[in-house]
């Protein structure tokens, strides 16, 4: 083969790397006294919006001044992950927090942790491993949010029910727990699903699938998106096509996550329903590691988090600023 | 088997579909001899070799060895290697990043335990044996294309080869690097290794060799000794053409006499390109003919690929009507004047896909540049007078060139370069492939573009088709011009001896 | 009686063997089958209504309106991917990405350091003209490392396939910028007053800029030349390199359209999935045109017609409402069916079979 072409493409792929690189690389951030040292693996922030508020929520909790000393590594990949976990033992961090890209592989490297006395938290995701790896898990009930939601519709008491429901990727945890609790109510009420398409998180799909009903004639008044990226597409197949939609108008719309956008359309009642997904779990895990630092025992490994549904008739300025992400 | 012979090979036929490239060649090698094997290309050289190794199995005939008292039935290089017949390519075939040692017993350690101390001390004493000065545990890629060589040579020798085929081995040595190669093969022919000795450097040849055999279209010429074959026999035989035969036809093109006071169309000192060319020099005036003369791989077709800038020009200077000009990519040849038909028209020429219309205002419309895009009628209106003017048979202007036949395919590239209004028209094997009506009228169009002032170099491998056209021929060999042949001078034992070099009658 | 029938035959027949060996035949013919399809499925898949619009204006609406709207970024991109496929034999596969970039530019610019401002900071001229200078300048990457670097078309964009979205969530500081501008929604929805979505004009206006470009410039002749023929091309006085560099650039423009088609949809951009995949759709817009993916001679017209062939296909499915994870296996489906109809030896075998029919028709009504 001819040098300079691997010359050339090897030069192309280290650029490529060190592009990727410069957001990923674990940022270590000094030394502290008597700080509590906590490594922080995470998925990569520019997953979504999300994860966007997660990782901003745990920066601004782990600081010198709340006194940590912490160190963040990010991957979408669990032998990434891995490896910063490795490394984070090494480092005789106090605490690792974690969430998994993955649920498998993580038995051997927690065995390592607890060998070294290193506490694991996990915050988001949970994982294939013993329970006794780790002191607590903290998470969301995709299920429980999916409940909140569907029971708010059926309080609405509409006199029928034309639902387009517009699913997440088909498999993720959120989309299985969001769409079971609507699939269940619609067959024990006798729903109609007018149709049930995945948009996989993206709002163009979602957009095509709603002008799609549109062009069919067929009729709707609900549009269950499981996120608020969906939500938003959908709204703009409405938009023109010249159907109205939020509180007291034709159509219901209803996403999910809480995104501070979407909050906003709450508040101006173009939408009617946001359910949240708390990103906010610096909180809950303070609280845990104050616990285990006084010696205390923790009363449940799996901590749910409190997680609320925003109604555009009761949202208030407050809540966008609170729970917006 | 002839006494003292290590290899006989009788009545050897292969062919290829449609390609009889081996009909019943005979070739015998005696021990410690260096035997030449000569022709031009497709003469059936390179088959050979690789009937002889393995490469392609022989459709009849026998190949006998020494020490074997059954013909051989060799079916793959390695079954040759295991009889003794060795071969170096002109590209390496040895792992680069190996040492030298590693690369002499790569691939051949039977059952032994291998110490590294003792292969380099054995490697050391086969390279000290040969001459060979290299240490064992030098990696192979930081030698020299010659010592790689060597090295090759050295492995074929520690494997007791009885046979060894060099195939163009000094195509990229420089001349020491020849004279130390030459050194280890007659300290090989000592030890009574027979030794084939693949080239078209006649020099070499006659520096080196004992015998010569001569291969063309894939039949066999002879076998001759060094002394009982003059150069320009050799040539003539390898040509195909009888010296005697031909010694009084002359070049009937007209004498041309250039106008001293206006300053020739072209001139070139000192030029050459990264196509491996000495530096020629090389004028061509208004209205004149001339032409390269040689064997392939002379270096003539390299001389005006660098005159057109198609190979990387390194140096020299060009002038145009006697102003400097430069010269460095194709666009600028044009520019100034100059078309150019390559010698490769598949590789280099048509531009299969597209229509005869399109190749047709190729050159024409680059040459215009890009914002001055010629229409599709006139287009169409060029490419029809073109069709007429050179008779090219085609369906229509639409028709894709690839589908035409191959002399109709040259007429559309000869069309494409007149439209462009060269001053100084180049081509390269114009008459290559073609029926011999086309030739003549390619001949007879070549003239008349003369006639009418343009500048014309000619280059056919067929050097009767140049004493017609030409009025100076620009001989080369070995890739350089060793002579300028023009008026009287024009005949084929002329230019036969020149390419030949030397006497007439002498071997030097 | 028999000769005369031939006669008659015989350009009809001709008429049919040359529509086989067209280019465009097979785009024609995947449309036509599937607006038969349609036909007998539904008629109403056809229907067009007037109506109007929330800000009150004329809005044509319709499952052929949508295609025309959804198909328009597709089709842009198709124009740019039949160059790059004409002269370097790849194809880009970074488009995806470098529509998330483009996209967040032009956000980036009209937010200015606010990520949700009350008005815009910057002309939607401007906005639109920065993010054509960005993404000209990341094809321009491409283009240097497949033409001067001469490395394999589909490894050089790799590596902004790769790098992309990250770029893009870099560019806005990993916000999302929203923008609530009246007019620049309109580019991908409606202009006031005309009843045709914008994406489907601005489609036409890149159609129609191109055809000016390959009319008042030699630029097809070269790049089907160097396609084909690179050698040839150099002894006839062409750059191969800039040409196929020149390709590249090219693309960058037509991202940018149609990223920016994309962000006046929503006015927003989620760059981890805006034009995901759409690169795979371009690739195969350019392969149902019929045109060759090793280079050389092209069609845009075909490759634009395929464009909307997957966009019918598309919308023809989610009207069908194919189960959500079936969506993808029914597309594969069809894309085989197609790409095999338009490999040049079916076609061969598909017009000497019309013949033969004819022949064997003509010979029983001469009997």
């Amino acid at each position: 083969m001819n040098f300079k072409k691997i010359l050339s493409f090897v030069a192309a792929t280290t650029l490529c790397f060190s592009l990727a690189g410069c957001t990923k690389a674990p940022a270590n951030s000094g030394n502290g006294g008597d700080l509590i040292k906590v490594g922080i693996i995470n998925n990569d922030p520019n997953e979504s919006g999300y994860r966007t508020a997660n990782d901003k929520d745990m920066k601004e909790t782990f600081t010198k001044e709340n006194g940590y000393d912490a160190s963040f590594a990010y991957s979408l990949k669990n032998d990434e992950q891995i490896g910063y976990a490795q490394k984070f033992i090494q480092d005789e961090v106090d605490y690792l927090l974690l969430s998994a890209a993955d649920t498998a592989g993580w038995d051997s490297v927690l065995k390592d942790a607890q060998a070294a006395g290193v506490k694991v938290i996990l915050f988001d995701r949970t994982i294939d491993a013993d329970e006794s790896l780790y002191e607590a898990s903290i998470v969301s009930d995709m299920a429980k949010e999916g409940e909140t939601a569907v029971s708010w519709l059926e309080s609405q008491n509409l006199p029928e029910y034309n639902i387009i429901h517009i699913q997440g990727v088909m498999g993720s945890a959120a989309q299985k727990g969001r769409s079971g609790a609507l699939t269940d109510t619609a067959k024990a009420k006798g729903w109609n699903i007018v149709t049930q398409q995945t948009a996989e998180w993206n709002a163009e799909k979602a957009q095509q699938i709603v002008q799609s009903v549109i062009d069919s004639g067929k009729s709707f008044n609900v549009i269950y998106a499981e996120n608020d990226d969906m939500a938003k597409g959908a709204v703009a197949a409405l938009d023109k096509a010249n159907i109205s939609h939020g509180v007291g108008k034709d159509v219901i719309v209803m996403g999910f996550d809480c995104n501070k956008w979407a909050l906003e359309e709450l508040l101006k009642k173009n939408w009617n329903y946001d359910g949240q997904c708390n990103p906010f779990q610096a909180d809950y895990i303070v609280d845990i590691i104050n616990k285990l630092e006084k010696g205390e025992k923790l009363e449940q490994k799996v901590v749910v988090m409190d997680e609320k549904g925003f109604d555009a008739a009761t949202i208030t300025q407050d809540d966008v600023n609170n729970y917006g992400i | 088997m002839k006494e003292n012979a290590v290899l006989e090979l009788r009545n050897i036929c292969k062919s290829f579909p449609g390609v009889k490239a081996l009909q019943n060649v005979d070739f015998t090698l005696c021990e410690g001899e260096i035997h030449a094997l000569m022709g031009e290309n497709g003469a059936g050289k390179s088959t050979l070799i690789k009937v002889l190794t393995g490469v392609y199995p022989k459709d009849s005939g026998t190949i006998m060895m020494k020490g074997f008292d059954k013909p051989l039935n060799i079916k793959s290089p390695r079954d040759a290697q295991n009889v003794g017949i060795s071969t170096v390519y002109q590209e390496i075939s040895l792992c680069p990043n190996l040492s030298v040692a590693e690369n002499i017993y790569i691939g051949r350690q039977k059952g032994s335990v291998l110490s590294w101390k003792k292969m380099n001390e054995e490697a050391q004493k086969v390279l000290d044996s040969l001459g060979i000065a290299v240490k064992p545990t030098q990696q192979l890629a930081s030698c020299s294309i010659a010592v790689q060589q060597m090295v090759a040579i050295a492995r074929a020798v520690d494997m007791q080869c009885k046979v060894l085929i060099l195939d163009e081995p000094t195509s990229s040595l420089d001349e020491n690097e020849v004279a130390k190669l030459f050194v280890l093969m007659r300290n090989l022919k000592a030890r009574g290794v027979g030794i084939i000795f693949v080239t078209h450097f006649l020099d070499q040849v006659y520096e080196v060799c004992d015998k010569i055999t001569v291969l063309r279209d894939g039949t066999l010429v002879g076998e001759y000794t060094i002394s009982e074959l003059p150069r320009v026999q050799l040539v003539s035989k390898m040509l195909g053409k009888e010296l005697d035969d031909l010694s009084d036809i002359k070049g009937d093109a007209a004498v041309f006499v250039a106008d001293e006071n206006i300053p020739p169309v072209f001139e070139a000192k000192g030029l050459y390109s990264d196509a491996d060319i000495k530096p020629i020099d090389f004028t061509i005036h208004k209205g004149e003919v001339n032409g390269f003369a040689g064997l392939l791989g002379s270096g003539r077709s390299e001389c005006v690929r660098a005159i057109f800038a198609a190979d990387k020009v390194l140096g020299g200077e060009v002038k145009m009507h006697g102003k400097p000009v430069r010269i460095t990519k194709p666009i600028d040849a044009m520019k100034n004047g100059i078309a150019y038909l390559s010698e490769d028209r598949k590789r280099d020429g048509i531009v299969g896909d597209l229509s005869v219309r399109d190749n047709i205002i190729l050159a024409m419309q680059v040459k215009e540049g890009l914002f001055k895009p010629i229409s599709k009628a006139k287009a169409t209106e060029y490419a029809n007078k073109y069709i007429e003017l050179l008779d090219i048979k085609t369906a229509s202007v639409n028709t894709p060139i690839k589908s035409l036949s191959g002399g109709n395919q040259q007429k559309v590239l000869l069309g494409r370069w007149l439209l462009t209004n060269p001053e100084y028209l180049i081509l390269d094997e114009p008459t290559r492939g073609i029926d011999v009506g086309t030739k003549v009228d390619i001949q007879k169009l070549v003239l008349k573009l003369a006639s009418e002032g343009m500048s014309v170099t000619f280059i056919s491998s067929e050097t009767d088709e140049m004493l017609r056209t030409c009025s100076r021929l620009v001989v080369m060999r070995d890739r350089k011009a060793v002579g300028e042949l023009s008026g009287e001078e024009l005949s084929q034992n002329m230019i036969m001896n020149t390419i030949a070099g030397g006497e007439a009658n002498g071997t030097d | 009686m028999a000769q005369i029938k031939t006669a008659k035959t015989n350009p009809v027949s001709e008429f049919f063997s040359k529509l086989f060996r067209n280019q465009i035949f097979i785009p024609i013919a995947a449309l036509l089958l599937l607006a038969i399809f349609n036909l007998i499925a539904d008629p109403s898949f056809f229907k067009i209504t007037l109506g109007y619009s929330s800000d009150g204006n004329p809005v044509l609406s319709g499952y052929i309106m949508t295609i025309l709207d959804y198909g328009s970024e597709l089709a842009i991109l198709a124009i740019g991917m039949t160059l790059v496929t004409a002269a370097s034999g790849g194809q880009d596969i970074s488009v995806g990405a470098a529509i998330a970039i483009s996209g967040s530019v032009v956000l980036r610019v009209l937010c200015g350091t606010d990520s949700r401002p009350e008005t815009l900071q910057a002309p939607i001229i401007v906005a639109f003209l920065v993010s054509c200078l960005v993404a000209m300048a990341f094809g321009a990457f491409n283009g240097t490392l497949v033409a001067y670097f001469k490395i394999q078309p589909m490894v050089a964009t790799l590596i902004l396939f790769t790098a992309g979205r990250s770029i893009a969530a870099w560019i806005n500081n990993n916000e999302l910028p929203i923008v609530s501008d009246k007019v620049f929604s309109y580019f991908g929805g409606f202009l006031p007053g005309i009843p045709i979505p914008t994406s489907f004009f601005i489609a036409v206006a890149c159609m129609i800029i191109t055809a000016l470009v390959f009319k008042f410039t030699s630029l097809g002749l070269y790049i089907q030349s160097v396609g084909i023929n690179q050698n040839s091309s150099r002894l006839n006085g062409l750059n191969p390199e800039f040409i196929k560099f020149i390709t590249y650039v090219i693309l960058g423009f037509f991202v940018a359209v149609a990223g920016f088609i994309k962000v006046s949809r929503l006015s927003t951009i989620n760059y981890s999935v805006v034009a995901k995949d759409i690169e795979m759709d371009a690739i195969l817009a350019v392969a149902l045109g019929g045109n060759a993916l090793s280079g050389g001679k092209f069609n845009i017209g075909a490759s634009v017609l395929g464009a909307y062939v997957i966009q019918f296909l598309t919308t023809t499915l989610y009207k069908l409402e194919v189960s959500s994870e079936a969506l993808s296996a029914y597309k594969a489906i069809v894309v085989i069916i197609l790409v095999v109809m338009s490999a040049p030896i079916v076609r061969e075998k598909l017009a000497a079979l019309l013949k033969k029919i004819k022949a064997s028709a003509a010979a029983k009504s001469a009997n």
